[in-house]
């Protein structure tokens, strides 16, 4: 999947290249793009280094369980009745994405879903759950925000009511539509 | 003074404090933690490698503003910014290079700008859909339905509408 979008990104560049006759930016581009890639990996270095060390302190002082705990109703509203285990795993994974851990939020998910086959409606609520992962409702957008900074901005964070609303909105999309179209489903 | 700039500070205080008070190793809880951090990071950069030369040759050859000419009067009746229409494209497919597309529109335009704003907000509010959706069926061994690349399609087209517009009502 990933091989043929690049291979199709670089066949259109080709195309253009040779309408444009663009070719001398591209092959800079080309040499120059890998030492801008490390460098956008220092930036996201420091802000994931200091946000897993934070979730990490959370964790051990049980800081993650209480916001699981608060999100325990929301999750009763859009999942119905879970056993404990699907309902702590569920909790961690969102709490995960809501302090904007991404890549690091993955595995709590794989957990969320396979505890998640065990409840009634194990094929909704995997689609109920992907689609919450999807929309990706953030508190803190740590990444973007690293490099708002990284780029100048004044205020990296201001965007943090924005996200909120666009991602809670379109999770609400999600949630309907799945729920729609796995009603009887299972 | 916006409540903006003191929810992250607020959050490493409450979370450092809370470490503090429940009397556990909070450096050594840190640095572990940290430690992860770092090294899903390097992890990161192959990748990034890979998808920012992909992604660099495409914006230089002229291709991206091509494909945005192409697609903006459709997004210009949303109030969609032409310049994040190749983010929209990319971003459900590579978590990578759309990092690399923001990046890379960073570098032409600034990020408190209109569409600096919104491509922050996409990028935010948005993942990398069928990426996400195949990692969990392939922890189920099972085939991803249609029925979730439907709902996951409706959340992201929401998703991507809605950045623009809610940057619109709360920036001013």
């Amino acid at each position: 999947m990933l091989a043929i979008t690049i291979l199709v990104i670089l066949l259109l560049s080709a195309a253009a290249g040779s309408f444009n006759n663009s070719w001398a930016s591209i092959s800079s581009a080309a040499v120059s793009s890998c030492t801008d890639a490390v460098q956008l990996g220092i930036f996201l270095a420091g802000s994931m280094a200091l946000w897993c060390g934070l979730m990490r302190v959370a964790e051990s002082s049980g800081l993650t369980a209480r916001v699981s705990a608060l999100l325990s109703p929301v999750i009763r509203l859009i999942f119905g009745r879970l056993d404990d285990d699907a309902k702590k795993a569920v909790s961690l994974n969102l709490t995960a994405d809501l302090l904007g851990l991404g890549n690091a939020a993955t595995p709590t998910g794989i957990a969320a879903v396979r505890a998640l086959q065990k409840s009634s409606r194990p094929r909704r609520n995997t689609a109920v759950l992907t689609v919450l992962n999807t929309a990706s409702i953030q508190l803190v957008p740590v990444t973007i925000s690293a490099l708002r900074e990284a780029n100048g901005s004044v205020s990296p964070f201001e965007i943090m009511p924005a996200v909120l609303l666009t991602s809670a909105a379109a999770a609400a999309v999600g949630c309907i539509t799945a729920s729609l179209l796995y009603s009887g489903a299972d | 003074m916006r409540v903006t700039d003191m929810i992250v500070p607020l959050i490493i205080m409450l979370i450092l404090l809370h470490g503090i008070l429940k009397k556990t190793d909070v450096t050594e809880d840190f640095t572990k933690g940290a430690a992860e951090g770092l090294r899903t990071a390097a992890g990161l950069v192959p990748m990034l490698v890979l998808m920012l030369t992909a992604v660099g040759m495409f914006t230089s050859s002229g291709a991206a503003d091509m494909l945005s000419a192409l697609i903006s009067p459709a997004a210009e009746k949303l109030g969609f910014p032409q310049e994040c229409v190749p983010l929209v494209l990319i971003r459900p497919i590579s978590g990578s290079g759309a990092l690399a597309a923001v990046s890379r529109l960073f570098e032409r335009i600034h990020p408190d700008s209109f569409e600096g704003r919104v491509a922050s907000v996409l990028m935010a509010s948005t993942e990398t859909t069928f990426y996400t959706i195949a990692v969990y069926s392939a922890a189920l061994h099972k085939k991803a339905g249609g029925r979730v690349l439907i709902s996951a399609a409706a959340a992201d087209i929401t998703g991507f509408v809605l950045s623009a517009l809610t940057v619109r009502l709360l920036f001013r």
